[in-house]
């Protein structure tokens, strides 16, 4: 038996070590493990603290566990009764109260950073207002004070407190960034506050985390986090808009994509606001969130959205637009860029 | 309902769907609950089958949806709670020196209630499909009929059948413990699995109509129109969540406290010991229930509740940690300077404790506000909880089948194969579970059908689905052991154990009557009092005479059908159907309060050619 309890523990010990060893902590850009912002990091030190506590306990009570088990097994031929122990107040006090002290410990950083997390910059020199939106399956970002309106792609500047206002048009989902810092629910009529900052420059997945809906898992969106100037270029660069397309195919795609796409897609200050606002298009780090963004890929998607991301409200174009009209579209789409 | 039928009388499938016998509603429960654990464990393996590979084709995500619902609903509310009601059934009334329960009728029309309720539920998967708004079903998800199908009707109704018998089970139990105890069988000597009994038959009466009420409000937003959830009609879809958690969390520590006081027993036993410090289990029990009505919102951190809210709540949370923190020490120190025998149910129970400690911790962790901003619909809260519920109610559960197997069906599992299932499942769990604390915190939310490629979380989600297989055929071997053990298991005797509570005083499966005479308990562990200070056998607290017993009744599942035919009229706006329905089962309300029913008596001749029975 001890031995069966010891291949167990040395099972699952080289699992782990394994697992560690070959994944390290993830995904730099997607690990709550790899912080890259203040946010992430606070909150990656009160889980440190608080696994420290909890495996300290683990390790008491796995140490007098192996113990009780192969010190007190039956031997063969034992007879006899044990002793009928009733209790012993001593001890029950004390692992009554070393667990509240430990408690106390953790308890107190808790609400202090609960409360430092929870605080409203949105008034503050410097800091960025930004609306996030959720929608059935992609994101719509709003920076108030800019008077600019993106989707997909969040930019941000480094250093700077971003505050976010969330909300959602339909289901209930969740704003999640995990190199940033943790999740907020978007709760439709209802609008909640949080704040992230990125210190370092990159480009962070961010993830859609309260099931709504058959393409959930594709819900997936960026954060580009740049330089505080290169950020301001940027505002200007989507206030101006993409420039005019230059070939006659894109120039075609622009016609076509104003007859059949604007009461939805906006591409600069025109178009509407059902699906996610295509200004930048060709610069999106993923199409749909998902899908490598290039224009064979951007065909296919037009042509029939749901093959990819199941449930989405975009119509198929497929029987709507000739093969040749859709290669248009796709050559204009995707050479809308301003950066 | 002739009042002159006998046990010896009664046979066959009829017998079965009109028994009052709690030990036989046991029985019930637990096939019902069986088949519908290995539906539930079905749907856990295509689950994770779809998840084996970054980008996998299996299922698509419109169904795995489907399957994650049913797989929740399913294992919560149709395979644990059952089984948990099928050992409740088969020993509190023995442990107590009880003839039967409080209202046996009762008790078998819970039973339909819930297998009709799980069995419309599950008719979702023939019907157009079934629930895909996730076991919480949070609205607008669930009630808007722009995101969600059919499904969720089953849901709903599925889940209020079922509900109202659970209820009615809890308010069973409790009228059980509270009046049928036996002479000298006090609150403070009753054996923890009765007490654990108890506090978990309160939460049911004060958490369950949580669940009906929000069922309610979910039912008319679907089918009639209403708008409590339609924001744009002035609704509110946090009320949905609080409500669902003020019934949800309470329901986390229904299921737990019974696995508590499996454990309490199985150890107790197995290590030849009186439980160490039993009255602060007792206390730790009534405070876990207690504080579990006070922290529902930890469940809700990331919803904006605001920094005070979360403050509170999670403090709150990490108190419960005290109480359970003295179990587990007070299991260690049952166990030190015992002799223990480490048979498959204390296997375990033993193995029970350590990962019970690990599924606990990560809650204290979970119970961090900020923390849990991270952890929250990660996967880190998918290994949590299944810590806590596989590795502690599931653990539990199985310890306490092979403990009382033999008292339920009067021969032993055979011990062989019960390893087998122990180790199989023990080291499937963790391989399956333990990965899923680093797949969460490196970014992987829960209830994703598929993972993109080179995001690091290839690794851990193989190896959880191969830990899965393993449980998989845990519980493949489980079943083989069933039925080698029915083929041609080992007669297990009144007292295979060594036990110390009542229930091993009397023959196994235990007669209809249970005690021929009700025993006099004279101490705590009732049996190894007399065994130490008697003879071994309970004393008498009244001489031999005739024994009231209740008439078996088909009331029950004619009232149980009524209901369901009503719900399928509901979802479907049938009204004639509805008023078919509720006829049938008010008719039969009617016929319950109207015709009397004085039962029949046990003669004392019967009850000694019982007792010769047994011993030849």
């Amino acid at each position: 038996m001890v031995k069966r309890w010891q291949h167990v523990w040395r099972l699952l010990a080289l699992t782990i070590v394994t697992a560690l060893t070959l994944t390290g902590c993830g995904d730099p850009t997607l690990s709550a493990l790899i912080p890259s912002g203040p946010v992430a990091e606070e909150q990656l030190t009160l889980i440190k603290l608080s696994l420290f506590i909890m495996v300290g306990v683990i390790a008491v009570v796995m140490f007098i566990f192996a113990y009780v088990i192969i010190r007190y097994r039956q031997k063969p031929g034992q007879t006899g009764i044990p002793e009928q122990v009733e209790g012993n107040t001593k001890l029950e006090i004390i692992w009554t109260v070393i667990p509240i002290i430990l408690l106390f410990i953790l308890a107190v950083p808790t609400v202090m950073t609960t409360f430092t997390l929870a605080k409203d910059y949105s008034e503050e020199e410097g800091a960025v207002n930004v609306k996030v939106t959720a929608h059935q399956f992609w994101w719509e970002f709003e920076y108030p004070d800019l008077g600019v309106a993106t989707a997909q792609d969040l930019y941000i500047p480094t250093g700077k407190k971003i505050m976010f206002q969330l909300t959602s048009k339909d289901v209930v989902h969740s704003f999640w960034v995990p190199s940033l810092g943790g999740k907020t629910d978007t709760v439709p009529g209802l609008v909640n506050k949080m704040w992230l900052q990125a210190d370092k420059e990159g480009v962070y997945q961010g993830k859609c985390a309260e099931l709504c809906g058959a393409s959930h898992a594709l819900m997936d969106f960026r954060v580009v986090a740049v330089s505080p100037e290169e950020f301001d270029s940027w505002v200007e660069k989507m206030k101006a808009g993409p420039a005019e397309p230059t070939t006659a195919t894109a120039q075609e795609g622009q016609q076509l994509f104003q007859q059949n796409c604007l009461s939805c897609h906006a591409v600069g200050g025109q178009g509407g606001k059902l699906g996610p606002n295509l200004t930048a298009f060709g610069d999106r780090q993923k199409l749909a969130g998902i899908l490598e963004n290039n224009p064979e890929v951007l065909k296919q998607w037009i042509a029939n959205p749901a093959q990819f991301k199941e449930g989405n409200l975009m119509p198929s174009f497929e029987g709507t637009l000739s093969k040749e009209q859709i290669d248009a579209l796709a050559e204009y789409l995707s050479g809308l860029k301003i950066r | 309902m002739s009042g002159q039928v006998t046990y010896a009388g009664r046979k066959g499938l009829w017998d079965w769907l009109t028994t009052v016998d709690h030990k036989k509603i046991g029985i019930l429960y637990l096939i019902a609950g069986g088949i519908f654990f290995l539906l539930g464990g079905l749907e856990a393996i295509l689950i994770r089958i779809q998840l084996m590979y970054p980008n996998y084709d299996f299922v698509g995500g419109s169904t795995f949806n489907e399957l994650i619902t049913m797989h929740g609903t399913t294992m919560i509310f149709l395979a644990a709670m059952p089984i948990i009601f099928a050992l409740m059934n088969a020993v509190v009334p023995l442990q107590i020196g009880a003839r039967d329960v409080a209202y046996p009728f009762i008790n078998a029309l819970g039973f339909w209630l819930f297998f009709f309720g799980g069995l419309l539920l599950n008719l979702s998967w023939f019907l157009g499909g079934a629930p895909d708004a996730g076991w919480t079903a949070y609205p607008p998800l669930s009630s808007g009929h722009d995101f969600s199908d059919q499904g969720v009707d089953f849901y709903v109704i599925g889940l209020q059948i079922a509900g109202i018998g659970t209820w009615i089970g809890g308010i069973n139990f409790l009228a059980t413990i509270v009046n049928m105890r036996a002479p000298g069988m006090t609150y403070m000597r009753m054996p923890l699995f009765t007490w654990a009994t108890f506090v978990t038959s309160l939460l049911i009466l004060f958490a369950f109509p949580a669940i009906t009420v929000s069922l309610v409000l979910l039912m008319f937003d679907r089918l009639f129109g209403a708008n409590f959830f339609d924001v744009n009609a002035g609704g509110n879809v946090i009320i949905w969540q609080h409500l669902f958690w003020v019934f949800g969390h309470p329901e986390v520590y229904i299921l737990i406290l019974p696995a508590f006081g499996i454990i309490s027993e199985v150890v107790s036993t197995f290590a030849k010991k009186r439980l160490f410090g039993y009255s602060a289990m007792v206390f730790a029990t009534v405070l876990i229930g207690f504080l579990g009505f006070m922290v529902w919102a930890h469940h809700m951190f990331t919803v904006g509740m605001g920094p005070i809210a979360n403050a509170l709540f999670g403090v709150a949370t990490m108190l419960i940690a005290v109480p359970t923190g003295i179990k587990i020490f007070n299991w260690l120190f049952t166990m030190w300077g015992g002799q223990i025998r480490f048979t498959t149910a204390n296997l375990f129970a033993t193995g029970f404790i350590p990962t019970f400690v690990m599924g606990g911790t990560t809650g204290v962790m979970l119970s961090v506000p900020p923390a849990d901003y991270q952890y929250h619909d990660s996967y880190f809260v998918v290994a949590h909880f299944h810590y806590v519920i596989v590795g502690g109610l599931v653990f539990g559960l199985f310890a306490g089948l092979y403990y009382w197997w033999p008292k339920m069906f009067g021969k032993k599992l055979n011990e062989t194969l019960g390893k087998w299932n122990f180790w199989l499942f023990f080291i499937g769990f963790h391989l399956t579970f333990f990965p899923q604390h680093f797949l969460g915190l490196m970014g992987m939310p829960r209830r994703v059908y598929t993972y993109q490629a080179d995001t690091g979380l290839d690794l851990g989600n193989f190896i959880s689905t191969i830990g899965a297989f393993g449980m998989g055929l845990g519980t493949i071997v489980l079943l083989i052991n069933i039925i080698v053990s029915i083929r041609k298991g080992e007669p297990a005797g009144a007292d295979p154990w060594d036990g110390r509570t009542l229930e091993w005083a009397i023959p196994s499966p235990a007669p209809e009557y249970n005690f021929a005479q009700t025993p006099l308990v004279r101490g705590l562990d009732a049996l190894w009092t007399e065994k130490m200070s008697g003879n071994g056998k309970m004393l008498p607290a009244e001489p031999l005479g005739e024994i009231h017993m209740p008439s078996p009744s088909v009331l029950p599942i004619i009232m149980s059908i009524g209901l369901f035919i009503a719900g399928f009229g509901f979802m479907y706006h049938n009204i004639p159907v509805i008023i078919g329905g509720m006829a049938i089962t008010f008719i039969c309300m009617i016929i319950r309060s109207l015709v009397d029913d004085h039962g029949y008596h046990v003669k004392p001749k019967e009850l000694e050619d019982g007792e010769k029975g047994v011993k030849a």
